[in-house]
């Protein structure tokens, strides 16, 4: 860990069993396979540019839940997760709370339910590989960007090997992952850029699948109603053609491409 | 070739329609794979229908109407589309489209439904209703009290069954095809020789009963005759077992314009006929397809003459032709056939349409491939509802049931129903508050409500007054509906369905409320916050003040769910406890049709913070945009609402954008199934299924002669969205859609 993962983990105050919770959907299906309960947890050290969540970067925001009534919603919710549905940690950045997610995630494997953290890997303590390992059937890992300078330009952070490094565990770990890529048309959505991840993931044997997201300007209106400055103001979606551009090259490496 | 025996035993001595259909069904396990696009004939067929539509929406919704006949099961010459062309014939007149008098009901909506298209009865049939005979609609006024009447024209009981037929009996038309005329009249009369005296009232209604109903099943033979068909005997093909039991619903809305003329479960008894034919090689797929293509298209041609104030209550013209489809045998077996994949299929061969109402009754247990066309098809259509057949036929008994008018369960040919319409229970918990006085005219309605004199309103105060409120109204509810039903029996008997059901069948009465949620919101906030009522000068809430935060009913949470459902087993309760005419069994139902948006225009402001005027939400759904939590959490609620207490049926709308139901159509289809395993899991009722954008809707609100078949499923039943009023389409677009990003 760096000194700011160290530095943001501290001053997050950890309570027994407590997650700090932005909000729950009950009925999510972008979030991992089938119907998912997506927990939005609270507090995220990164400000992509893109998010389209700001509301749940702040970590001193949110909603305190015991980890015993979010199993309890997942328990009345589970009739409807069929074969493949469960639930999904997401946020804000779920591994900032590791520690409190481990009994949430025990608990919902003793009780049969799918689980899924969607992350962007920054960190990896033994909390977190403790809760990779033993409870999260599932890692959709988000590739932020292939470049250091395009990584920073994005997160407002340095170091990607980071989130690299968490791929790597996971891949050892054997278990599966998904990645996730936000397409912003010449910012990540560039020929040489999707050649360069598909190479560096292509031997990689736990990718189940490669999950484009199409940039879309969605969240504007909550960066000003939080009063910050959207900064990707002048980039613009995609279109279709270059969606199926970057599909293409990208089934040169992963075993299957979904565009979310 | 192969031959299929059909398996004979007691179902050929007397009439047991499920024990044929036990017996001979061919459960299907397969996919889709195996249907057929319409034939040339059927496209030739429904392009005239098609037609026909435009100009019936070009001329205020109605093509025709007969002014000189009194429609009866055989008092038109046959009537067809294209003789050549059709494999399935009969119309309810001689031309497509065209309206009848059905008189009996009431003879002044009659002649205002004339009026409003410019037209008036014949003068010798209006000298005989103003001098020589009477209707049920005058029958019910003169038995109506005062009390009746004042709770009738204040709004608190509306779309009573009092001036027009009362529908909801399904006669089990399958009857006809499998025994024939002949032999159904036999039976008819056995049973007449057996009702014998003492000559009490009960004695002597039954016998008169029993022989109007040999009289229908002798004007069905000539209803047959008119179409060189011998109804007489049973039917001896596939296509004629369609053609017979087609006859047999036709007489039904021939003689009858009841609010829901259901068709029951026909589906599954007709692909006996179809599957040995088909194994004989006697016929293709093509012709299979074919015959349901075409009964189906005539389905969809059923109208009944009605006035416009009508369709505050019931917009978009419905007829209620519902076909229950799917669900298991009590031996585990399911009752999926090929023909209820074809009878699906015809919302593809024929494109999207509000009638026949398809009902898909659903199980766990069904074939998984049966569950996922049903998927798709809600999702490419948004025509098709569901309901848990698990529940129903555990709770009701039966596993041989259609479905009455929206969502009502009713066994086939062994029970029926009385329809009561529906009170508004959102009203009710006002005159709680202003000491059993309309808040709107301030007239007395009941008796024994106490004044709440705090300046905020206490919850046990509230509820002790809510009480006394109910029963008061279920009372006079009650009182109403004895008055409709006997009359209804004298005056407009249904001698065409009822030949087709048992002699003396069980009755259930089917009472409904409206406003469920508004209830549930409004208790929430007296109980959670602080309400304060702004009174007028005399004293009625006009509007209230609410401090704090409450949690609303339609996001899974116990605190606000438990007074929804309260609400329903407490109206329940007192309904539970009144004597009705004929012994019938009193059920209720939430289910408000369209009539949530009338019934929020005649409601001041409630507790719960909706201003005067406003809709309410439809059947017993949260209210919008308060079911924050998204769709699952929303459901879930509604599914806390106890079946036992609402027999009759809790409905359940639920409308979500494509993309929100997931990312591709093989997701989407996986999702719906999934919710629908899961909702009727947590043995929730029924769930009317849309899968639309909201700007498809906006569109169709300003073009829309581009979207003449664009159908919608509102509450229990489905709509062609062009044909609502410009406030229940708006009212439509302001549900709650639910969305993620």
């Amino acid at each position: 860990m760096n000194f700011w993962d160290v530095l943001i983990s501290i001053l997050i105050e950890h309570k027994e069993n407590i997650l700090r919770v932005h909000s729950v959907e009950s009925f999510g299906t972008q979030d991992g396979p089938g119907i998912r309960m997506v927990v939005f947890l609270q507090g995220c050290k990164l400000k992509c540019l893109y998010c389209h969540n700001p509301d749940t970067i702040d970590t001193s925001g949110g909603q305190e839940y015991h980890v015993d009534e979010l199993v309890k919603m997942a328990i009345r919710q589970k009739s409807y997760f069929g074969q493949k549905g469960g639930v999904t940690v997401s946020g804000g950045e779920p591994l900032l709370q590791s520690k409190a997610l481990i009994p949430f995630l025990k608990k919902l494997k003793e009780n049969g339910i799918h689980t899924n953290i969607d992350t962007n890997g920054r960190i990896l303590n033994h909390f977190t590989k403790e809760l990779l390992d033993e409870y999260t059937d599932l890692v959709m890992l988000d590739i932020k960007h292939m470049t250091e300078k395009g990584y920073e330009f994005i997160t407002g952070m340095k170091r990607k090997e980071t989130t690299f490094d968490f791929a790597k565990y996971r891949e050892e770990s054997g278990k599966p992952m998904w990645l996730r890529y936000v397409l912003i048309p010449g910012i990540t959505n560039n020929p040489k850029l999707l050649k360069q991840m598909g190479e560096y993931f292509k031997d990689y044997t736990t990718i189940e699948r490669i999950e484009i997201q199409p940039y879309h300007k969605l969240g504007i209106h909550k960066w000003e109603a939080l009063g910050w400055d959207y900064k990707l103001k002048d980039a613009r979606e995609n279109t279709v053609e270059e969606i199926q551009e970057a599909v293409e090259i990208l089934k040169n490496y992963f075993k299957k491409v979904s565009v979310n | 070739m192969e031959v299929k025996e059909i398996k004979k035993s007691n179902w050929e001595k007397t009439i047991n329609v499920r024990e044929f259909v036990v017996q001979n069904i061919t459960p299907y396990y397969g996919d889709a794979s195996f249907l057929v696009g319409p034939t040339n004939r059927t496209q030739y067929l429904w392009e005239i229908c098609k037609n026909a539509l435009a100009e019936e929406r070009k001329n205020n919704g109605v093509r025709s109407v007969d002014t000189d006949t009194i429609s009866t099961i055989s008092a038109f010459e046959a009537g067809y589309i294209d003789k050549d062309n059709e494999v399935i014939v009969g119309l309810q007149t001689d031309d497509l489209l065209k309206r009848t008098m059905k008189p009996f009901g009431g003879f002044k909506v009659v002649q205002k439904a004339l009026a409003e298209q410019g037209l008036q009865p014949n003068e010798h049939i209006t000298t005989l209703f103003s001098k020589y005979t009477k209707t049920h609609n005058d029958g019910v006024f003169d038995a109506y009290n005062d009390e009746i009447r004042k709770f009738r024209s204040l709004g608190i009981l509306t779309g009573l069954p009092d001036n027009y037929a009362r529908g909801r009996i399904i006669g089990d038309y399958r009857r006809l095809a499998l025994y024939g005329i002949d032999f159904l009249i036999d039976q008819k009369k056995k049973d007449l020789q057996a009702i014998s005296g003492p000559m009490t009232d009960n004695v002597i209604r039954l016998r008169e009963e029993v022989s109007e109903q040999i009289k229908a099943l002798k004007d069905m033979l000539l209803l047959g005759e008119k179409y060189n068909l011998d109804l007489s005997r049973p039917a001896m093909n596939a296509q004629e077992a369609v053609q017979w039991t087609y006859m047999a619903y036709l007489a039904a809305v021939k003689e009858q314009d009841g609010a829901a003329m259901s068709l029951g479960n026909v589906s599954t008894f007709l692909d006996i006929f179809i599957e040995k034919d088909l194994l004989a090689g006697k016929i293709t797929e093509e012709e299979a397809q074919e015959y349901i293509d075409q009964f189906v298209m005539k389905l969809r041609m059923v109208r009944h003459l009605r006035m416009s104030a009508y369709d505050e209550l019931f917009a978009g013209d419905p007829t209620w032709v519902t076909e229950a489809i799917g669900g298991m045998f009590e031996d585990g077996r399911p009752k999926v056939t090929k023909t209820s994949f074809r009878f699906l299929n015809t919302l593809y061969n024929l494109g999207p349409s509000p009638e026949p109402n398809m009902t898909v009754l659903w199980s766990k247990d069904l074939p998984q491939n049966f569950k996922d066309f049903c998927a798709k098809v809600a999702i490419d259509s948004s025509s098709i509802q569901f309901e848990n057949d698990e529940l129903m036929r555990k709770t009701r008994g039966s596993d041989d049931y259609g479905i009455a008018c929206c969502v009502s369960y009713q066994e086939l040919g062994k029970a029926i129903q009385f329809f009561g319409a529906r009170t508004n229970l959102a009203k009710t918990l006002l005159l709680a508050l202003n000491q059993g006085r309309c808040e709107a005219t301030g007239k007395l309605i009941v008796d024994g409500v106490k004044e709440l004199k705090g300046e905020y309103l206490d919850f046990e105060e509230v509820m002790d007054n809510f009480q006394v409120a109910m029963k008061e109204i279920a009372r006079v509810y009650n009182d109403t509906m004895n008055v409709i039903h006997y009359m209804h029996d004298k005056y407009y008997y249904e001698k065409a369905q009822m030949a087709l059901i048992d002699t003396n069948p069980h009755i259930d009465i089917a009472y409904g409320i409206a406003g469920l949620s508004i209830v549930a919101d409004s208790l929430s906030a007296i109980k959670y916050a602080k309400v304060k009522p702004i009174r007028n000068e005399e004293g009625l809430t006009i509007d209230f003040e609410i401090e704090g935060e409450f949690p609303f009913y339609g996001n899974d949470d116990d605190r606000a769910d438990s007074l929804a459902a309260m609400a329903v087993a407490d109206f329940n309760a007192e309904l539970q406890k009144l004597p009705v005419y004929k012994n019938a069994n009193p059920t209720l139902s939430v289910l408000t049709i369209t009539s949530n948006v009338v019934y929020g225009k005649k409601t001041g402001a409630t507790p719960d913070g909706r201003k005067a005027g406003v809709a309410f939400a439809p059947g017993a759904n949260p209210m919008h945009g308060r079911d924050a939590n998204g769709a699952i959490a929303s459901l879930n609620s509604v599914a806390k609402i106890n079946y036992k207490d609402a027999f009759d049926g809790i409905s359940n709308t639920f409308s979500i954008v494509p993309k929100s139901l997931g990312a591709n159509e093989e997701d989407r289809i996986d999702n719906m199934a999934a919710i629908l395993d899961g909702y009727f899991d947590h043995n929730a009722h029924h769930l009317n299924v849309n899968v639309l954008n909201k700007e498809t809707l906006l569109d169709a609100m300003e073009h829309p002669e581009e979207y003449p078949q664009l159908t919608i499923r509102v509450s229990g039943y489905a709509v062609k969205f062009v044909r609502l009023t410009r406030e229940q389409q708006m009212e439509v677009i302001t549900r709650s859609f639910h969305e993620s990003l």
